[in-house]
């Protein structure tokens, strides 16, 4: 039972850090950028839908201030494509990299002034109670982050695979000369998966803010998310729902096995090891090209 | 305008162009020697301070300013700096062989783990950095019978053959000793640049295909970079434990990790000035924000993250609006005042470069 309790704890987090790392993946297959800022950005969604539906702030209920909020991080994530990273364009990997980690500063930093640096919780109706299966203790929250996660995972999957603007985000990453020439607004496909980015940043922070509190710094999350992202895979989307789920298990099984000083690094860890020996990721994107 | 007219190659590598730049840097070496009987402590310490960030820069700006590999686990090498010098100097050696000996076993230690993470590049090996710099303030606590973990060092005494150098005691020697381990450190990576070495870094960060169609070996090329880099940061780290007296686990975070690496694109990438210049900016924001305050009638109220928040705007908003850097800007006004009348804006407008993905390869 033990070990079954863990496991479960674990996916629910897991899931969390794969929705972040979705995010990534998402900006890194349309744009081959990587924002840095995106667990900052989970924060602010978290802290969108607070301020909308807690009492204490504006009180609206949450199934309409969940929209509200994950329409907001969308425009957001447009805007911040629009004013900021279109004049990027052209410029190296690095200025990106380093520009979206100020990024993330600056958004901690105003989260942290309009919202204070006070752990705060959600008034959500996820977080209703707990249920007893059989001594394995499930949260009503853990099951909504499990099925909301492997649900968008699907559709986003669908979306790239299928639709024709998803197919379009890929051209435009894989080059932008020759997508232009086939008539792909490149600008604006890389403007709307930013928007879609954000959006998934939304739904990551209000099921992480549904299952404790958040601070401003809430964000240094999305280091586990690089994580669960570099261990899939960077770029494919089931590979980071499965180094999210691999990072999330990993943790609390450390926690309960290992010495004390030597669990907090087993995720990092596995992500050096998994770096030095599989570069590209258990799904690797990179395939030489044959000659 | 000065026009250079080179009548043999070695008038392209000479440390300084004309007998007017070197004038320059002479006298600026003797205004920075001369300092500590114009300036009052406080100052002096603030400038001591400048000194040990800009070594620390001009380390990063190896790797990430010369060889293209942005590196954000640099504080990590600080750390390893700064304890082994400590750690070396309780054990009974001098300082003056305790602190190139750190410098060396950085380097080392930068080599080897540069090894494998040679074979990454872009974002994978800015995450592994990410990775090796939140690992290093674990490694420190469990290494405590060494490292002392949690609770932490003190920097001892430093002697030169009699002389005792210490931080709040002799502000002025400490200062003259940083600043003669910048000078020499500065002309090291100068004369780097200058070496075939130097010139296989930049062609490694213009192209790896060019560098190694004219025979450069790319992988050992970056592990000498990351090498010499680390060396340099960790001299810079052992500078900054003894500038804070004393340090522990969480002295060198990631966030000191990523304040270096946005100070030296502040600075301007891929220019000693630039480490310099950022090194100022990071020296001085928090005293220029408190006085800010100061200003407004908030003075006492600790806004926490106001410090990163704004240095976070300062670096997008160069990162967007002048990509090179103070010393980018710097060199623009020069130029346009030495070409005056004949300066043009399109004169420094970027060559257009559109995106293939490096996936498929």
């Amino acid at each position: 039972m033990d070990v079954l309790q863990l496991l479960v704890s674990g996916l629910a987090n897991g899931c969390v850090y794969g929705l972040i790392a979705l995010g990534f993946v998402l900006i890194y297959k349309a744009t081959e950028q990587v924002n840095f800022a995106q667990g900052d950005f989970m924060m602010l969604g978290a802290f969108i839908t607070l301020g909308l539906t807690n009492a204490h702030y504006l009180g609206l209920p949450f199934w309409l201030a969940a929209p509200l909020a994950i329409c907001i991080m969308a425009v957001l994530g447009y805007l911040l494509d629009y004013f900021v990273l279109r004049h990027l364009f052209g410029q190296s990997q690095t200025a990106v990299v380093i520009l979206t980690i100020a990024l993330g500063f600056v958004i901690r930093f105003v989260a942290g002034a309009i919202w204070s640096h006070e752990p705060q919780t959600l008034e959500s109706p996820l977080a209703i109670g707990d249920f007893n299966v059989g001594g394995v203790v499930l949260g009503m929250a853990d099951i909504a982050v499990i099925v909301v996660t492997v649900l968008m995972t699907f559709f986003l999957y669908q979306f790239f695979q299928r639709t024709k603007l998803g197919l379009a985000m890929q051209a435009a990453s894989q080059n932008q000369m020759a997508a232009y020439f086939m008539g792909i607004p490149v600008k604006r496909v890389q403007g709307m998966i930013w928007g879609l980015s954000g959006a998934v940043a939304a739904v990551a922070g209000i099921l992480f803010a549904s299952k404790g509190a958040i601070d401003p710094n809430a964000g240094l999350l999305g280091i586990k998310a690089f994580a669960a992202a570099v261990i899939g895979g960077f770029g494919s989307l089931p590979g980071a729902l499965l180094g999210g789920l691999i990072v999330g298990v990993i943790e609390p099984f450390a926690a309960r096995y290992l010495a004390a000083g030597y669990s907090q690094i087993a995720p990092y860890a596995l992500l050096l090891f998994v770096l030095v020996f599989r570069p590209h990721g258990l799904f690797a994107q990179v395939r030489t090209k044959k000659v | 305008m000065r026009i250079h007219f080179k009548t043999s190659y070695d008038h392209d590598i000479r440390l300084f162009p004309d007998w007017w730049s070197f004038l320059v840097y002479a006298a600026l070496v003797a205004v920075a020697v001369a300092l500590p009987w114009i300036m009052d402590d406080f100052y002096l310490g603030e400038v001591t301070n400048v000194l040990i960030w800009a070594i620390a820069g001009l380390g990063l700006m190896l790797l990430t300013g010369q060889t293209g590999q942005a590196s954000l686990g640099h504080a990590a090498f600080l750390a390893l700096g700064c304890y082994s010098c400590v750690i070396f100097m309780e054990q009974g050696l001098p300082f003056l062989i305790a602190f190139p000996l750190s410098g060396i076993l950085t380097g080392i230690v930068g080599t080897l783990i540069a090894i494998p993470a040679i074979r990454m590049h872009g974002i994978y090996l800015a995450i592994a950095t990410i990775a090796l710099s939140i690992l290093a303030d674990d490694v420190i606590v469990l290494m405590a019978p060494i490292t002392d973990g949690v609770s932490g060092k003190f920097a001892p005494m430093i002697t030169i053959f009699g002389i005792e150098i210490e931080r709040w005691t002799t502000p002025d020697r400490f200062y003259w000793l940083v600043l003669a381990i910048t000078i020499l450190c500065t002309l090291a990576y100068r004369n780097i640049l200058r070496s075939p070495l130097g010139r296989a870094f930049a062609a490694v960060r213009d192209s790896e295909v060019s560098a190694t169609a004219m025979g450069i070996h790319i992988a050992r090329t970056k592990a000498m970079a990351f090498g010499i880099s680390c060396a340099i940061t960790g001299l810079g780290g052992a500078l900054m434990g003894f500038y804070a007296g004393a340090f522990n686990n969480e002295t060198f975070s990631l966030v000191i990790s990523i304040t270096l690496l946005m100070m030296i694109v502040i600075g301007g990438l891929g220019s000693i000035h630039g480490a310099f210049f950022g090194a100022v900016v990071v020296a001085f924001l928090p005293q220029a924000l408190s006085m800010g305050k100061d200003l407004i009638g908030g003075g006492s109220v600790a806004i926490p993250g106001l410090e990163t928040g704004v240095f976070g705007a300062i670096l997008i908003l160069f990162i967007l609006f002048e990509p090179m850097g103070i010393y980018g800007r710097w060199m623009k006004i020069r130029i346009w005042f030495e070409l005056f009348p004949f300066a043009r804006k399109d004169m420094f407008k970027r060559q257009k470069s559109y995106l293939k993905t490096e996936r498929l390869r």
